[in-house]
């Protein structure tokens, strides 16, 4: 499936300043290989020493959690845009 | 903006791989995405650090600046802090317990609620990293706090909500000049989006760029209620849930003070409370897990309504170390503990306080509260501003004309006999 990338700004100088990028995968583990491919530098920044992703990176499918799609077994649609975004939260 | 080198006494760490980052508007390592942390050189605050000087100083949060990530030549413009501690004695025959007492942070200045510690202190660090706008996303009582104290101190206001928000927790923004900005969707959204934008543009995100300082402001209430108990340390605490931060932050203060010698160590029990509608902490904790499943909120207490708490495996974590406990209770739990605290304390709390006393009294219920421990219940805001949970609550009363006789048949319909007679 062919899907648009939103890497943050936190994160772009482990892409050479590459914000944006669309490519091919069919679900999370195939997004996460196309990373490390295209950004070997970005790898370990997005998963620890088990090769899970960090407990503290947020995934969005069209501004949706995608815990609530299915996680890892979410089949991603032509068209979706991803976003990588840290877990920072504010309160009431 | 402007990075400065480190202050004396305090630097931002990542919490988790330990690397420093000085001080800057950040809140998440590079390295590994964690959340940042402010630690202290506790050497140097010792000496000035103690309760004799503490006790010179005025009432109110500043009094605690050592342990504060404050800029250097800081002059708080406002009191914030230093709530009433209150002895709950009605409360606490109503449910079973005998040495409660009630942190009252709905009197907390200047907006009334808890949140106004954490932004006096995120504001004083957006003055220091020179940004003129300031920002936040919230439920309400945050952005009441933004607004506010973005009007004291000259600051440009920006806050991004959720668009169901209760109608005096908006207005309670509008009226002091912030831009407010309703966004379709739940706080998880708005939060998310706000962390985009704080990639984007040049403002301090109180609770995404300034985070690790403001977050700090929440030691406060740990320090007040040992000060406040007479420099010692209760034996539980309970305090509401929804990012999870407060809980964390009250168990750092009580660590501080046990390491700077303020008060004798002790082992203190921290509980959790949450509303069953959004209860992602309560359920990991009742369930075993030390990881969160974000859930959909679907609950009146909307300042607790974050189904992706950032702070809540930290929040398991202190809750489940210190042998404490989470609950969570229904929407009419919350109304009827809005109620019981206001007829039994005279203390009018918004639904996130309905939310921590349904908790506590579930807690003593089962035994997870001993009757004699001494119990700190943390209030974090005010009724006022979320009227609209106890519409229906009340009969709406039919008008008397203005004649005692008029009065005396509607107390006689009113009243049973007996009562009328010894009147």
């Amino acid at each position: 499936m062919s899907i648009t990338v939103q890497i943050p700004t936190a994160l772009r100088r482990h892409t050479s300043g590459v914000g944006n990028l669309s490519c091919t995968a069919a679900n999370l583990g195939e997004l996460f290989s196309v990373l490390d491919e295209r950004f070997p530098e970005l790898k370990p920044h997005l998963r620890d020493e088990a090769g899970q992703i960090r407990r503290f990176l947020n995934v969005y499918v069209n501004e949706e959690d995608i815990r609530f799609l299915g996680g890892p077994t979410y089949a991603f649609q032509d068209g979706d845009e991803i976003l990588l975004v840290p877990s920072i939260a504010g309160g009431s | 903006m402007s990075e400065y080198d480190g202050h004396p006494n305090y630097e931002l760490r990542c919490r988790e791989c330990g690397r420093s980052w000085g001080n800057q508007p950040r809140s998440v390592c590079v390295e590994c995405f964690s959340p940042l942390e402010i630690t202290y050189d506790y050497d140097a605050v010792r000496a000035e650090f103690t309760r004799e000087k503490i006790a010179q100083r005025p009432p109110n949060m500043w009094r605690y600046s050592e342990l504060l990530p404050l800029p250097e030549n800081f002059h708080p413009s406002l009191p914030v802090g230093f709530t009433p501690l209150l002895s709950a004695a009605g409360l606490a025959k109503k449910i079973g317990a005998r040495n409660l007492f009630l942190k009252n942070d709905a009197v907390c200045l200047p907006t009334l609620s808890f949140k106004d510690r954490v932004v006096a202190v995120a504001l004083s660090q957006a003055r220091a990293f020179g940004f003129d706008t300031v920002s936040c996303s919230s439920t309400g009582n945050l952005a009441n706090s933004v607004a506010a104290q973005a009007a004291r101190n000259g600051f440009k206001a920006w806050i991004f909500i959720p668009a169901d928000l209760e109608p005096a927790k908006i207005l309670g923004t509008q009226v002091y000049g912030a831009k407010v900005v309703r966004i379709a969707g739940s706080y998880d959204q708005v939060n998310r989006l706000c962390s985009q934008i704080a990639d984007e543009h040049r403002w301090g995100f109180v609770n995404v760029n300034l985070r690790p300082y403001y977050a700090e402001g929440s030691k406060t209430v740990g320090f007040e209620i040992a000060e406040q108990l007479g420099w010692r340390l209760p034996d539980n605490v309970v305090v509401p849930m929804a990012g999870g931060s407060l809980i964390v932050k009250i168990k750092k203060a009580f660590d501080e003070l046990i390491a700077l010698g303020l008060v004798d160590p002790k082992p203190v029990k921290f509980f959790g409370a949450q509303a069953t509608g959004c209860s992602p902490i309560s359920t990991a904790v009742k369930t075993g897990k030390t990881e969160i499943e974000p859930q959909k909120p679907s609950t009146i207490a909307r300042s607790l309504a974050i189904g992706n708490p950032a702070d809540g495996h930290y929040a398991i974590r202190a809750i489940t170390k210190t042998g404490g406990w989470s609950e969570d209770v229904s929407d009419p739990e919350v109304v009827e503990s809005i109620q019981l605290l206001a007829e039994t304390e005279g203390i009018f709390t918004e639904t996130a306080g309905g939310v921590t006393v349904g908790c506590t009294r579930k807690l003593v219920r089962d035994g997870r509260i001993l009757p004699d421990q001494v119990t700190v219940v943390c209030i974090t805001g005010n009724g006022l501003k979320t009227t609209d949970a106890l519409a229906g609550a009340y009969e709406e009363q039919a008008a008397i004309a203005p004649k005692l006789v008029e009065f005396e048949r509607y107390l006689a319909n009113t009243l049973d006999v007996a009562e009328t007679v010894e009147a």
